[in-house]
């Protein structure tokens, strides 16, 4: 063997070795993969074409292929909802030619092929990921042949039409959301800056709604018993959700007695004591069959009153009109806890 | 005999069964009449009981004054269960899907119970899960990662070689791109696990991405991007910059002490910190050096962002500064008025959490928390800060700055320049309302 063969075969070990300067640092450890190894597992193909192998499929065999493996899941159509969402639908003519599928604007469901803007994608996730139960198991063939019918199904290609490495650029200029995308910077680089600021401000600070949004007591289950959901410990529980909501009920009554404590009404009125004036109990008694206890209380509350209960009168109090229509209304209704 | 004196005092320590024997007793005791010992104890027992059942009454607690069996009794002996598991009274903090989201649980996910946690680390059990085409338990021995593309020497690793190479451990959130993503338009779910438990955090162990790249000599003019790609069905794709690739990423192993769990990718997945969870992918086979995006289904057909104008805005990944309370929160009911320790998460896709400042009034006014250490780079932060309930209506709201000074946004902001349609990104102040009776819920406020 001459010093050049030499030469020659050890550099070929040293590639096949996968030595570099690099890889000195750590002897022993990774190997070269080998080009069948490669092959085996480089699948991907982007949107320049590039790892687009060779081939075709026509609509009509991807409509057979389609039946068998892809309809159950998505519907004969590509418009079922059930399992995925809907792959077909809401494109046009008019989508075709601007490459902007206009009803992107309106608020409505999304289909893939509305937002789809190349096509190598759509190849690449059926050929890697599908059927769902059973990934990579189409030819390249069948690959091209059921996005073939996709397409068709989508009115983007003609039913005569067949797909191939060489037709890709066809199908990827009548696109109707092509032209829909934008790379956002702002939320990929390292630099990329914020597109929406808020400031810190720290004391009475512009509110610009009230409550906007907050889940209707019909949702309260949708959930699961939030009960069972929170631990049993600490400085709360779950909400029983399998009861009816509480803001009806219960906070009603506690923040009402605590509005009469608040008032001082409690200086004078205990729930089920005479203290100096009557018990909210003994009133709700009194006026139970009265129709017109209600009005008749809050003007003597609001006006002061005497001569119902004994010797010592009510004096007039300066509470806001809802408060003290809320208050007796709680106190007919017995002053629930 | 033990007196019935002494046992009634709240407290006091019953004495061991030798002390209730006389000297004569003993004797007796030693000379063989050991029935003796056995009614004498039967004798100090059900005095003590009595004794007991009476101070519960009027003493104290009867958890304090009658010992329970735990402490009466032998306990279990050391691995009883060779991998421990939390008591049963934690088995409401449970991993769980929202109901509706998604059609296929195989292609669905489940959220953390972020009410529950403590400090920043997730329990390993109690991880979020996202997968695309169901998970696996892959035989580590079996597995391989490839390094290919525009690479000197493309290569091929076994999970020996990668646990052989250096190591790093890192803390890191995880933070899927669409978590909040429900709460675009309205409130729409009851619980913080459901608004924000797609949000995790770990120590990862594993090889810097780098250390990878650097041994297969990857082409450092042009090779601007890389693939990740899983092995599971979907073989989920994503392209991450070489930039970032060279800057934190990692290839991990282990989650927590101890190695990934299979729902998070066992052996091997990526770890990109920073960014959307999607891109961590899982079960890694291999990545590809390239010059261009891939342009993959997870970049073009889902994980896009719909603005206004009916474009998508695409290779949106950062998950900008972020923070929620996580107690008190929805779907809980506060015991009683009085002090509360209201603590939460704070997270940035670019950084250290530089501050977080609480409103208990729904924005009007607000407070700085307090930080707990560590304060790490693309870290969940945990912050607290004390408050006494009055009883009355309150709303509580959270509100983080990242070290580049960005403000956490309201939901109203985020609309006005993105709309309410783009499911993905939603990093706004959250709301939670305290009504008098208690019971917190989730609501928009701002």
């Amino acid at each position: 063997m001459s010093r050049f063969t030499d030469l020659l075969l050890a550099l070929t070990l040293c590639a096949a070795g996968g030595a570099g300067a690099q890889a000195d640092r750590y002897p022993g450890i990774g190997r070269a993969a080998t080009p069948a190894e490669i092959r085996a597992w480089d699948i991907d193909v982007r949107p320049d074409f590039k790892g687009l192998p060779a081939g075709s499929g026509s609509v009509a065999k991807g409509q057979v292929i389609w039946d068998e493996k892809c309809a159950s899941c998505h519907g004969t159509f590509g418009e079922s909802n059930e399992v995925f969402s809907p792959l077909v639908g809401g494109t046009t003519a008019e989508d075709i030619k601007s490459g902007r599928v206009k009803a992107l604007q309106e608020p409505m469901a999304r289909t893939t092929l509305m937002k789809v803007s190349s096509i190598s994608t759509l190849w690449d996730y059926i050929n890697r990921a599908m059927p769902w139960n059973a990934p990579k198991t189409l030819a390249v063939d069948e690959v091209y042949a059921v996005l073939a019918y996709l397409l068709n199904l989508g009115d983007i290609v003609p039913a005569d039409f067949v797909l191939s490495e060489k037709t890709m650029q066809q199908v990827q200029d009548r696109l109707p959301n092509r032209n829909g995308k934008v790379k956002y910077d702002g939320l990929w680089s390292i630099r990329g800056s914020a597109d929406v600021r808020n400031v810190a401000c720290m004391k009475d600070c512009k509110l610009e709604s009230g409550l906007a949004s907050a889940l209707p007591d019909f949702a309260r289950g949708t959930h699961g018993n939030l009960a069972d959901q929170q631990r049993l410990i600490g400085p709360a529980r779950g909400v029983d959700t399998a009861k009816a909501p509480v803001s009806a009920a219960k906070p009603v009554s506690r923040s009402m007695s605590e509005l009469a404590t608040k008032n001082n009404c409690s200086a004078c009125h205990q729930l089920d004591k005479k203290l100096v004036g009557p018990s909210y109990k003994d009133i709700a008694a009194r006026y139970k069959a009265d129709d017109t206890a209600e009005s008749k209380l809050v003007d003597k509350v609001k006006k002061g009153g005497g001569g119902v209960w004994g010797p010592i009168p009510m004096p007039p109090n300066a509470l806001k009109d809802e408060d003290i229509r809320a208050l007796v209304h709680w106190i007919l209704a017995g002053a629930p806890e | 005999m033990a007196s019935t004196s002494d046992l009634d005092k709240a407290g006091s320590i019953r004495r061991a069964p030798e002390g209730f024997l006389d000297p004569a007793q003993i004797a007796e005791v030693t000379a063989g009449r050991r029935g003796f010992l056995r009614n004498a104890l039967l004798m100090a027992g059900g005095a003590a009981a009595i004794a007991s059942t009476a101070r519960a009454e009027s003493s104290g607690d009867s958890n304090i004054l009658e010992l329970p069996v735990h402490s009466k009794s032998l306990g279990q002996p050391v691995a009883a269960t060779g991998y421990g598991q939390p008591s049963k009274y934690e088995r409401n903090l449970q991993r769980r899907e929202s109901p509706g989201l998604t059609r296929v649980s195989a292609a669905s996910v489940s959220f953390t119970p972020l009410q529950g946690t403590f400090g920043i680390i997730t329990p390993n059990g109690l991880h979020f899960e996202r997968h695309h085409q169901g998970w696996w338990d892959i035989d580590p021995s079996k597995h391989r990662l490839m390094i290919n593309g525009l690479v000197k020497n493309p290569l091929v690793f076994t999970m020996d070689d990668l646990m052989r190479l250096p190591s790093v451990s890192r803390m890191h959130f995880i933070e899927c791109g669409a978590n909040t993503g429900m709460e675009w338009g309205n409130v729409a779910v009851p619980t913080v696990q459901y608004t924000h438990g797609m949000l995790s955090c770990c120590e990862f162990t594993g090889v810097l991405l780098s250390t990878l790249l650097d041994m297969a000599g990857f082409d450092k003019k042009n090779g601007k991007f890389i693939l990740a790609e899983g092995a599971d069905g979907s073989s989920m794709t994503r392209t991450i910059s070489m930039e970032r690739a060279l800057d934190d990423c990692m290839v991990a192993y282990a989650m927590n002490g101890e190695m990934l769990r299979p729902e998070n990718g066992y052996p091997l997945r990526m770890v990109a910190p920073g960014i959307q969870g999607v891109s961590w992918v899982k079960w890694l086979r291999r990545i590809e050096v390239g010059d261009q995006p891939w342009g993959t289904k997870d970049e073009v057909i889902h994980y896009i962002d719909l603005m206004p104008d009916g474009r998508h805005r695409q290779y949106t990944s950062i998950q900008e500064c972020k923070s929620v309370i996580t107690s008190p929160s929805g779907g809980q009911t506060l015991l009683d008025k009085g002090f509360y320790n209201v603590t939460g998460l704070a997270w940035s896709g670019r950084g250290k959490v530089k501050r977080v400042d609480v409103s208990f009034d729904g924005g009007r006014n607000w407070q700085t928390a307090r930080l707990e250490s560590p304060i790490q780079s693309k870290c969940l932060t945990r912050f607290n800060i004390g408050w006494k309930w009055d009883g009355g209506p309150a709303v509580l709201q959270s509100r983080a700055i990242d070290v580049t000074g960005y403000v956490q946004p309201k939901i109203n902001q985020l609309r006005a320049v993105r709309g309410t349609r783009s499911i993905y990104h939603n990093n706004a102040i959250q709301s939670w309302k305290i009504a008098e009776s208690g019971e917190v819920a989730n609501v928009q406020v701002y």
